[in-house]
């Protein structure tokens, strides 16, 4: 089978790259790309281990086609924290010790991040259902719920 | 080097603190490496072939289809992996799961293998090997399994532990007894007397992180393993073991780990993928599928349980027994073992007795997980407990406070206890606001305890002072959970320099010896441990180093603060060194600076854990919302109070998954009918409230810190603690686990349990 050439915007930079017509956006992602901060947990769109942002909309990557990018804008993890600047997000997660294992953590960064982007003073619950397509085994969410609360909390702060 | 592990009550400075962890940022930037996350030069892709059967005889594998397929490097059955176990039962059992030999025993069952230079052309292979089997009748279901004429998976098991040798081989591979006392005469003595059966259904421990591994095995039979593990050591042993190689020429890297809660403890695909590179002559990635994960890695046990406790009028215990059957797949191990053992030891008892039998079943083979088969007993048996206190008319936390545990107390499985903390978490629970907080309609509150044994085990780390004076910690436990964090602070604490100046790495297997896994909640109790003991090491020479710079007697130099200080009025006029300023010169005064440790962790402390829980329960369509959970737990001494927390708070929510929607749903043709996180439901964000902890500090006399194990009490108690609350909800005692809303219209009334 022939490769698809597509022409897309990775965390702000143009990539281009070739890809089988049924190969997921994950999978270029991570096997041609370089780029494994987004996990294959299921592969089914059931963990949300591979959020990411398309458009400004959070996507499981493992349900999108690497053919899909095509134009398109795409937000991974790698392309959240500016440099050596963390986003608010990232520094709350870490201050709040909203991971054990990490293996979820881009994926809930990603799709808090999509939250946060268009709801900047969510309530818990919007908060809970939000990330309720992310999977966490490890922490029971609660220092998760937390660290989004806080990440806002500050962000709406600092806008103000 | 003597270590002396009491403990020494003291004041802490860094131990109790809150500080990010080390490998945070790299967790939350995308760049930490997991299982899958590593790739090596001409690296194939492996895949293997399944069985779609529950129980089997293989008549014959045909792989030449598959091997005539273009960019297909290596195919492999069992006999590319020869049975060296040598009469060892465990090994053999482990190859044969790897790979099955002679017959598949459950859906899902590995039968082949494949490497190939990308993953459609394994896929492709994979339906190019043709294996004809001999379909045999099968067995999932634990009750089912036992009877007299079920289909017997080994004709080879007899049922050991019953005197004479029984005549025929049987399901039950093997039957264990607990207790003391005379339990007939006990129940004589009672004044109410409660007896009930209960059913717990499998359930997997839900890692988000699939199996994952890349081997690479050289032309010079040495061979390299990337794998994510809770016990890279103990994964170099068995895979060694199982490849013919010398321990040695195995080199085993523990990746960041993406959540195991024991289902990474024993290894799976990974002598598969080892096997592959050696005939293929290249590096080999294998990542199971969630499919896979669920199929053919490890589930816990299913269970079916009898309980009877008797009581006097005044709340006495009098007797209590408990008979537990526990499903382990096709691989007889320790898990009703291990039920019987922790039924009852939360409690002071003076005539018990519990009986377990480990069943064989067409199931993946039963893996460890989190407090591996405590979760199940403590649902029977503390759903008994609130029974019989209802019964006599007590309050269920008082009745437990009567008949607590405590130090002193013979152990219903044996051991004599120390200090325990089951008395403190129960008089916490009683004194909880959250007890005393009012309730509506269709709402219930539940209560229950907990018990673990904990673990200790082999342990070794090196401690290194950098020439700056700074200090890498060299740890051989996985941190599965933030204990990298934990160790450096402890390091930080025995020192007396900044947490910042402490990095902890986890070595590979060939730069540190031997560790046992991280399991039985023993990571954090042990390596710090050896970490204390370590950096003992460690400052003994820097105070040698003092003595040398000084010219004094190195019995006048004592470390305080960081610092070396000479104690004496005769040498009042040295200025304390520090630990940099040792570290600067010791090029030139001795070498390196390093402490060692190795060390068995005895005196794991146990671990006790009462939980709270309200539930509303919809009556229309018997679906269960928690609506408060609360955890009180003894943790000995909280290292990082933040991972200790979240223990608590992530045994609970797996606990409420496994209580209200986990489990293995099986097809009349045996085969798994939901492996998949879709319908394999594992609770979600809006499915929890918060879930408040409270840290009880009783300290464990056999660690210098006080320091107990963590990590898996907390599961124990949620399944009763749910079942409770969820029973006074209904009115009706739910012993059926899980509490899925067709169970609960059913215990409603009318409908047929799902």
């Amino acid at each position: 089978m022939g490769s698809i050439a597509v022409s897309t915007t990775i965390n702000g930079d143009n990539v281009e790259f070739l890809c089988q017509a049924d190969e997921t956006l994950l999978d270029v992602l991570r096997d041609r790309l370089g780029l494994t901060g987004a996990k294959e947990g299921c592969g089914t769109g059931d963990c949300g281990a591979c959020s990411t942002i398309m458009d400004d909309r959070v996507v499981c990557s493992c349900l999108i086609l690497g053919a899909e990018a095509e134009g398109r804008s795409i937000e991974t993890i790698e392309g959240m924290a500016n440099g050596h600047v963390l986003h608010p997000l990232q520094t709350k997660f870490l201050e709040h010790a909203a991971l054990q294992c990490g293996v979820c953590t881009p994926g809930f960064l990603m799709a808090a991040k999509a939250l946060l982007d268009t709801n900047p003073d969510p309530t818990e619950e919007e908060i809970r259902f939000w990330l309720a397509g992310n999977l966490c085994r490890c922490t029971g969410y609660d220092k998760i719920v937390r660290a989004v609360q806080d990440a806002a909390r500050e962000m709406r702060e600092g806008l103000s | 080097m003597s270590f002396d592990a009491t403990y020494q009550d003291q004041k802490f400075s860094a131990v109790g603190s809150r500080p990010v962890r080390p490998d945070g940022v790299d967790k939350v930037t995308g760049r930490a490496r997991y299982g899958a996350d590593f790739n090596m030069p001409g690296q194939l892709v492996a895949r293997v072939l399944r069985s779609p059967h529950a129980h089997a005889r293989i008549v014959r594998i045909d792989t030449s289809r598959a091997e005539d397929l273009q960019g297909v490097k290596a195919v492999i059955t069992a006999a590319d992996l020869p049975d060296l176990s040598e009469g060892d039962q465990s090994l053999y059992d482990t190859l044969d799961n790897c790979l099955a030999r002679t017959k598949v025993f459950y859906d899902g069952h590995a039968v082949a293998a494949v490497a190939a230079i990308d993953a459609k052309t394994a896929r492709t292979a994979l339906k190019r090997i043709e294996v004809e089997y001999e379909v045999l009748p099968h067995v999932v279901d634990v009750d089912e399994a036992i009877k007299a004429d079920a289909p017997v998976l080994h004709e080879t098991i007899f049922t050991e532990g019953i005197e004479p040798k029984p005549e025929t081989p049987s399901n039950v591979a093997n039957r264990s007894e607990f207790g003391h006392g005379d339990v007939d005469a006990g129940f004589a003595e009672a004044d109410s007397i409660v007896e009930r059966s209960y059913l717990t259904e499998q359930t997997h421990q839900g890692y988000i992180e699939p199996h994952a591994c890349v081997a690479s095995f050289n032309a010079d039979d040495t061979a390299e393993l990337w794998v994510c593990t809770q016990g890279h050591f103990v994964y170099r042993q068995k895979c060694a073991n199982l490849l013919g190689l010398d321990v040695s020429k195995l080199r085993v890297t523990s990746s960041e780990i993406g959540g195991g809660f024991g289902g990474k403890t024993h290894v799976w695909t990974e002598p598969v993928a080892l096997a592959l590179s050696r005939k293929a002559g290249r590096p080999v990635k294998l990542v199971m599928s969630r499919e896979e994960v669920f199929r053919a890695s490890g589930p816990t046990s299913a269970t079916s349980i009898d309980v009877k406790i008797g009581a006097r009028g005044d709340g006495t215990i009098t007797a209590a027994t408990a008979t537990l059957r526990y499903s382990c797949g096709p691989y007889a191990d320790i898990w009703a073992e291990l039920g019987a053992m922790t039924s009852f030891a939360c409690y002071d008892l003076e005539n018990v007795k519990t009986v377990g039998y480990e069943v064989l079943v067409n199931r993946p083979k039963t893996a460890a997980y989190r407090a591996p088969s405590a979760p199940m007993a403590a649902f029977a048996v503390e759903s008994s407990m609130d029974e019989l206190a209802h019964k006599i008319g007590m309050d269920p936390v008082a009745f437990r406070i009567k008949n607590a545990a405590s130090e002193g107390t013979r152990s219903s499985y044996g051991p004599v206890y120390g200090p325990i903390g089951i008395g403190p978490t129960l008089e916490a629970a009683q004194s909880h606001p959250h007890m005393h907080s009012p309730l509506e309609t269709n709402q219930g509150r539940g209560m229950a305890c907990g018990f673990w044994f904990n673990f200790g085990g082999q342990t070794c780390t090196d401690l290194n002072v950098n020439e700056d004076g700074t200090v890498t910690l060299a740890v051989g436990t996985v941190d599965v959970g933030g204990s990298r964090a934990s160790l450096s602070l402890v390091a930080a604490e025995e020192l007396g320099i900044p947490y910042e100046n402490v990095k902890t790495v986890v070595a590979d297997t060939a730069t540190l010896g031997y560790n046992d896994m991280t399991d039985g909640s023993r990571g954090t109790f042990s390596s710090s441990m050896a970490t204390i003991s370590a950096a003992r090491n460690a400052i003994t020479v820097m105070c040698e180093r003092a003595a040398l710079t000084w010219d004094i007697p190195v019995e006048d130099v004592v470390w305080e603060d960081g610092h070396a200080k000479a104690v004496g009025v005769k040498h009042g006029n040295l200025a304390p060194l520090s630990i940099q300023e040792i570290a600067a010169v010791s090029g030139k005064n001795g070498g390196p600076i390093a402490g060692h440790s190795e060390l068995v962790a005895d005196g794991a402390g146990v671990s006790f854990a009462t939980h709270i829980c309200d539930v509303e329960v919809d009556p229309e369509t018997g679906a269960t919302k928690i609506l408060r959970y609360t955890v009180i737990q003894d943790a000995g001494k909280a290292v990082h109070p933040d991972y200790v927390e979240g223990q608590y708070q992530g045994g609970a929510a797996q606990g409420i998954g496994w209580a209200l929607n986990e489990e293995y749903v099986y097809g009349a043709d045996g085969r798994l009918q939901n492996p998949g996180f879709l319908d394999y439901r594992i609770p979600v964000c809006s499915d929890l409230p918060m879930i408040d902890t409270q840290i009880l500090e009783i300290p464990n006399p056999n660690h210098p810190y006080g320091v107990r194990g963590v990590g898996e009490t907390s599961i124990v108690p949620p399944l009763a603690a749910i079942a409770n609350a969820v029973s006074k909800a209904v009115g009706v005692r739910m012993s059926h686990i899980p509490m899925s809303p067709p169970r609960i219209l059913a215990a409603l009334g009318g409908e047929t349990e799902g």
